[in-house]
């Protein structure tokens, strides 16, 4: 229970940073807020011959909106981003899944850009982004690139990050004033990892939906987008018959594995059920 | 080995140690400060949570090197002049430990939650301080507790 050998650099600048993995050719690890790194390392689950941390780079923490986007540096902590007015008022549906992630003293470490890279696909920040078509910035030894979230979470644990890459900024799509938003989930203990959940967002105008976006987190491999779904509410508005049926359309659209947590079936089930309590929350709050 | 210079609750304390020593562990063998305590040594329990820099986290998930140059806070702090501090007082008042083995934890979470929400419910007790397991299940005492402290913390007193 306690870290194998590793050495250890703490750089205060990203381009050291970035020539430190460099050196080690995929053999070492990226350290943020550790909160699930550091476990890894205490059972012994991950052996890196080396650690990167980030923690002393302050560049990397902020919030600002550019662009018609809100874009956080990777190593702003999960605590900053709950109690942000910015967020609060571009993104609330970020501040509202930043209450599901963890605990008090997990939130304080734990960083947006190191749950994204992390990729665990019950958590709540990639399913955020997915929901929000946000985007992340990479940066290694020949400059950044630009990932959307579509194609930057490939399976379990596993991104297209590049072993040199570092995931420096986070980009969410402010959100249109007065969308509805709600993100339900389910676990056995509050702070624990999703089974499953659902994050939703919904405009409107009138009964109309001009826009709905849904995803999911703990029901596949990866955050998946539930677009066939969204497609029946942008067709047949928000009345009760529309959520029903884009409910049972997102238990068609998941495929989800099972574990020790839960069976294959069961999480479908929730799919459906947590997607129609989310609408119903978010047209609840949505105004137009 | 690192040189890890750091700021326990206002005593300056330098120390050597491997990079991968975990921050408890240093807190605990190197320091001396037995209070905090080492449960599952995975960041689930909550047992060993302290202040860095103000804020509660849990120092069985971070390195000792982590916190070189930084301010902690520990379970050995609270006192002031010899008395309890009034989260320990509440505490005490409404058996809000049995064992004790987590009360460190408990009582360092609380702080910063109540730091942060000065007038919480029920609901919202129990949403924070459930970032610390306490095998004796004595959740009840410990909400009476937080309950109790509440004003007297946000009094300032």
């Amino acid at each position: 229970m306690k870290p194998p050998k590793f050495e250890y650099h703490a750089p205060t600048t990203l381009d050291e940073a970035i020539a430190a993995l460099g050196r080690y050719g995929g053999d070492a690890k990226v350290l943020a807020g550790g909160q699930s790194l550091m476990p890894l390392l205490n059972f012994r689950l991950a052996r890196p011959a080396a650690l990167v941390d980030l923690n002393r780079i302050a560049s990397l923490a902020y919030i600002r909106e550019q662009d018609g986007q809100v874009r956080f540096g990777a190593m702003t902590r999960q605590r900053t981003i709950e109690f942000s007015p910015v967020v609060a008022q571009r993104l609330p549906l970020l501040k509202e899944a930043t209450r599901w992630v963890g605990h008090l003293p997990i939130r304080t470490r734990g960083t947006i850009g190191g749950s994204i890279a992390h990729a665990d696909p019950s958590a709540e920040y990639p399913a955020v982004l997915a929901a929000l078509e946000g985007e992340v910035v990479a940066r290694g030894a020949t400059g950044d690139r630009v990932i959307r979230a579509a194609d930057l979470f490939q399976t379990y644990l596993t991104t297209n990050l590049a072993p040199d890459e570092i995931l420096t900024e986070v980009r969410l799509p402010a959100m249109p004033a007065g969308a509805g938003y709600a993100l339900e989930e389910f676990a056995r203990r509050h702070g624990d990892f999703a089974i499953v959940g659902i994050a939703a967002v919904v405009v409107r105008e009138g009964q109309r939906c001009t826009m709905a976006r849904l995803a999911t987190a703990g029901a596949g491999p990866v955050p998946v987008r539930l677009r066939a779904a969204e497609e029946i509410l942008e067709r047949e508005g928000l009345g009760d018959a529309a959520i029903a049926a884009a409910a049972r359309r997102a238990t068609e659209l998941v495929d989800p594995d099972a574990d020790i947590h839960a069976s294959a079936d069961y999480r479908r089930h929730l799919a459906g059920v947590l997607t129609k309590r989310a609408l119903t929350r978010a047209i609840g709050v949505a105004r137009g | 080995m690192v040189t890890v210079r750091l700021n326990v609750n206002g005593v300056a304390h330098e120390g050597r140690c491997e990079p991968r020593k975990l921050l408890v562990d240093f807190i605990r063998e190197d320091l001396g400060l037995t209070g905090t305590h080492v449960g599952c040594e995975h960041g689930i329990c909550g047992a060993c949570t302290i202040m860095f820099n103000g804020e509660a986290a849990r120092s069985c998930i971070m390195l000792a090197v982590q916190a070189d140059g930084a301010e902690l806070a520990t379970v050995e702090g609270l006192m002031r002049d010899g008395k309890l501090h009034p989260l320990q007082e509440a505490f005490r008042e409404h058996h809000g430990l049995q064992c004790g083995f987590c009360t460190p934890g408990m009582l360092m979470t609380a702080l910063d939650f109540l730091r942060t929400n000065p007038a919480p419910s029920d609901r919202e007790i129990r949403e924070g301080i459930s970032a610390v397991l306490c095998r004796c299940t004595g959740y009840q005492g410990i909400v009476n507790a937080v309950r109790a402290a509440a004003p007297i913390l946000a009094s300032g007193r």
